[in-house]
């Protein structure tokens, strides 16, 4: 892949269609996208599995954090958790200012199509479909009409840097430029929070630090992302890390907001 | 909280639910082309079963209308002590001064004569043939045709002249007019002067050697009486053609007119009626081949299922990214029911497709009118349809309470 800018600084920010936040970033504290409160979750098998013994995080908007922890540190439990893919057993979630305990599954659901977006390991593509309209998907069920989806597909292919591949069927592309095609699924709908579960995982060294720097950049522009790892080499580029072992968070390098405005995107970093 | 009573999830337009119904189609074509198959036979069987009896009884009721529906057969009934009644010699005349009728022709039965092709022949092998007497203008009123020869007229029927019916001359073993062909009728040399074709409306003129009222009386001692006066035989049976529309009207006062002393003795019928009536009796065997396309229809509908079932188990993360994106558990469960009514409706427009054509080709080749009803191919389409949505249901239940945890696991 060549080091083309992923979004050429000529282009303005907000004609990129994908800066969420365009208001907090005028001034003051930034809200809370995500905070969890002494959140538990416990499998019921025999034995029960606690997978999550206590976890409170908050994270703001504009933030770029890592969520770092071995295979068994509840890292995947909490993705799914931050998700709203499943319920914790105790302890408040709170997602854009929203509780999630009084919502139903439609709600969650909802929640999901307005406020989240996922980057999978997997890359999760269909193959039958173009790049366009596999990103255009990611609007799918939030009630926008198919031209619109596939202008803000385009868009968000622009921002990811695959504004020529539109019409190309993923099975076409290497790996690297598929996850980005999932990156631009994820932030096509401007989602409160962008979930990425190993999203270097499929991917080699040089790829995946490729897909770090295009991760900085959309977070200097102003998306909220969250990345679940268990590679420190891609934890550490990032501006926030929290590390997980045994159901528990063990270190955070930052207790306090760590806003990233564009252009410091290594500054804030502990 | 405000917020939480704007998460109302967003309905999927049906142009979309299209779409993600036929994700499954279209990546697996294959597989969905094989499993609507069964449907499609289902399908095609009951369409064409339908269709073929449709386009048949059209095209045997065409048959009957070209013969014409006007067609009242008047015969000799019983006596009130079981004896064959005679109709009265004027009988025809009679009748052909009612109004509404329009030709009017019969026939006397000769019972005391047989026919042979020889002498020769044991005379208890009669071939099951009779021997009548004529009038002149009788292929007109019954609806057929001379095929070969001539048919009686003014001069031959005063001679010892035959013509056969289709199934006579068949039996006799004649199959052509020629000079010096002759018949052993009723003790003597009788000449074969033609051939009729077989009278759909009238079958009994197939099975008779025809010969002349005058002929009859001259040869073969057909006679009765009238004031003393011996003339010619009576007839015993008359063919009527009335007007279309007066058809009823006359039938109603035909025995009346045929014997006004006795109507009792007079038995009316309409052949074309009878044989109408049996057209529709025909449609009784289609029981067994509609039986059988609801077999294939049932083996179709567990292909579905079945399809349906494992499509489910192999999507598991397609499933998972749906809920991810924000898909409620009722947008999955109606994207797979879509997706299985629209394979067996895809299958059952294969099939109404199939069995269209499977008539329309045999129509033809019978030079029937094409009938496809429309109960057969709406039908059809419908059952589709249900078989789909029924097939469908179990799969796409099973699809929405995956849970998207679970569906994400595994890969």
């Amino acid at each position: 892949m060549s080091n083309q800018p992923i979004c050429p600084p000529t282009t303005p920010v907000a004609d990129t269609g994908l800066a969420i936040g365009d208001g907090y970033r005028a001034g003051g504290a930034r809200p809370a996208v995500l905070e969890l409160h002494e959140v538990t979750k416990t499998y019921s098998s025999e034995p029960p599995v606690p997978a999550l013994r206590g976890v409170s995080l908050t994270v703001h908007a504009g933030e770029l954090v890592a969520i770092v922890g071995p295979s068994g540190s509840g890292k995947t439990t909490l993705l799914h958790i931050i998700g709203t893919l499943d319920r914790p057993t105790s302890g408040t979630v709170r997602i854009d200012r929203i509780d999630l305990a009084g919502l139903d599954d439609r709600q969650l659901a909802a929640l999901r199509a307005r406020s989240i977006g996922f980057v999978f390991q997997q890359f999760f593509l269909a193959e039958h479909q173009t790049v366009l309209d596999n990103v255009a998907d990611g609007l799918l069920y939030a009630g926008v009409e198919v031209r619109q989806r596939r202008e803000l597909a385009a868009q968000a292919l622009n921002a990811v840097g695959l504004a020529d591949r539109q019409h190309a069927r993923p099975t076409t592309m290497s790996g690297g430029q598929r996850q980005r095609v999932a990156i631009a699924r994820a932030l096509v709908g401007r989602p409160a929070i962008v979930l990425a579960d190993e999203p270097t995982g499929n991917l080699d060294t040089h790829t995946g630090e490729q897909l770090l720097e295009l991760l900085q950049e959309l977070n200097a522009q102003g998306a909220t992302i969250i990345v679940i790892t268990h590679d420190h080499d891609l934890a550490n580029g990032l501006h926030r890390q929290v590390h997980m072992r045994d159901g528990l968070i063990v270190f955070d390098t930052s207790s306090a907001p760590q806003p990233a405005g564009a252009g410091n995107t290594t500054e804030d970093q502990r | 909280m405000s917020a939480t009573t704007q998460l109302i999830p967003a309905r999927l337009r049906s142009g979309d639910l299209a779409r993600v119904a036929s994700v499954g189609l279209r990546t697996r074509r294959l597989r969905a082309a094989l499993s609507a198959l069964g449907i499609a036979i289902g399908v095609a069987a009951i369409v064409a079963v339908l269709g073929l009896s449709s386009s048949s009884q059209a095209g045997l009721l065409a048959e009957i209308d070209q013969l014409g529906t006007n067609l009242l057969v008047v015969t000799n009934g019983q006596t009130f002590t079981g004896a064959s009644a005679t109709l009265p010699l004027t009988a025809p005349a009679m009748i052909g001064r009612i109004d509404p009728v329009t030709k009017v022709a019969d026939t006397g039965d000769i019972s005391s004569a047989n026919v042979y092709r020889s002498p020769l022949i044991p005379s208890i092998d009669s071939n099951a043939l009779t021997v009548d007497a004529a009038s002149l203008n009788l292929l007109p009123a019954v609806g057929t045709r001379v095929a070969r020869g001539s048919y009686l007229d003014a001069a031959t029927a005063t001679e010892p002249t035959v013509v056969l019916g289709a199934a006579a001359a068949q039996r006799l073993g004649i199959d052509h007019v020629y000079p010096h062909a002759r018949v052993w009728l009723g003790g003597m040399w009788f000449y074969v002067i033609g051939i009729l074709k077989p009278a759909v409306l009238a079958p009994e003129i197939d099975g008779s050697a025809l010969v002349g009222y005058a002929a009859a009386k001259q040869y073969l001692n057909d006679t009765s009486t009238i004031n003393g006066t011996l003339t010619v035989g009576p007839p015993t049976t008359i063919y009527v053609r009335a007007q279309n529309s007066q058809v009823n009207a006359v039938d109603n006062i035909l025995a009346r007119t045929a014997d006004p002393e006795n109507p009792s003795y007079v038995d009316v019928s309409q052949p074309s009626a009878a044989l109408t009536a049996r057209v529709d009796a025909q449609g009784a065997f289609n029981g067994l081949f509609l039986g059988l396309g609801a077999v294939a229809l049932l083996v179709g509908a567990v292909g579905v299922a079945n399809i349906m079932i494992i499509s489910v188990l192999e999507r598991r993360s397609e499933i998972g990214l749906r809920r991810a994106l924000g898909a409620t558990r009722g947008q999955i469960r109606a994207q797979f029911l879509s997706e299985a009514i629209l394979l067996a409706l895809l299958g059952g427009a294969a099939g109404v497709t199939i069995g269209s054509f499977a008539t329309i080709v045999y129509a033809h080749t019978k030079h029937w009118a094409v009938v496809i009803p429309t109960e057969a191919w709406a039908g059809g389409i419908a059952s589709a349809i249900l078989i789909g949505a029924i097939a469908g249901l179990l799969p796409a239940i099973r699809a929405a309470r995956l849970s998207p945890t679970d569906a994400l696991r595994t890969v």
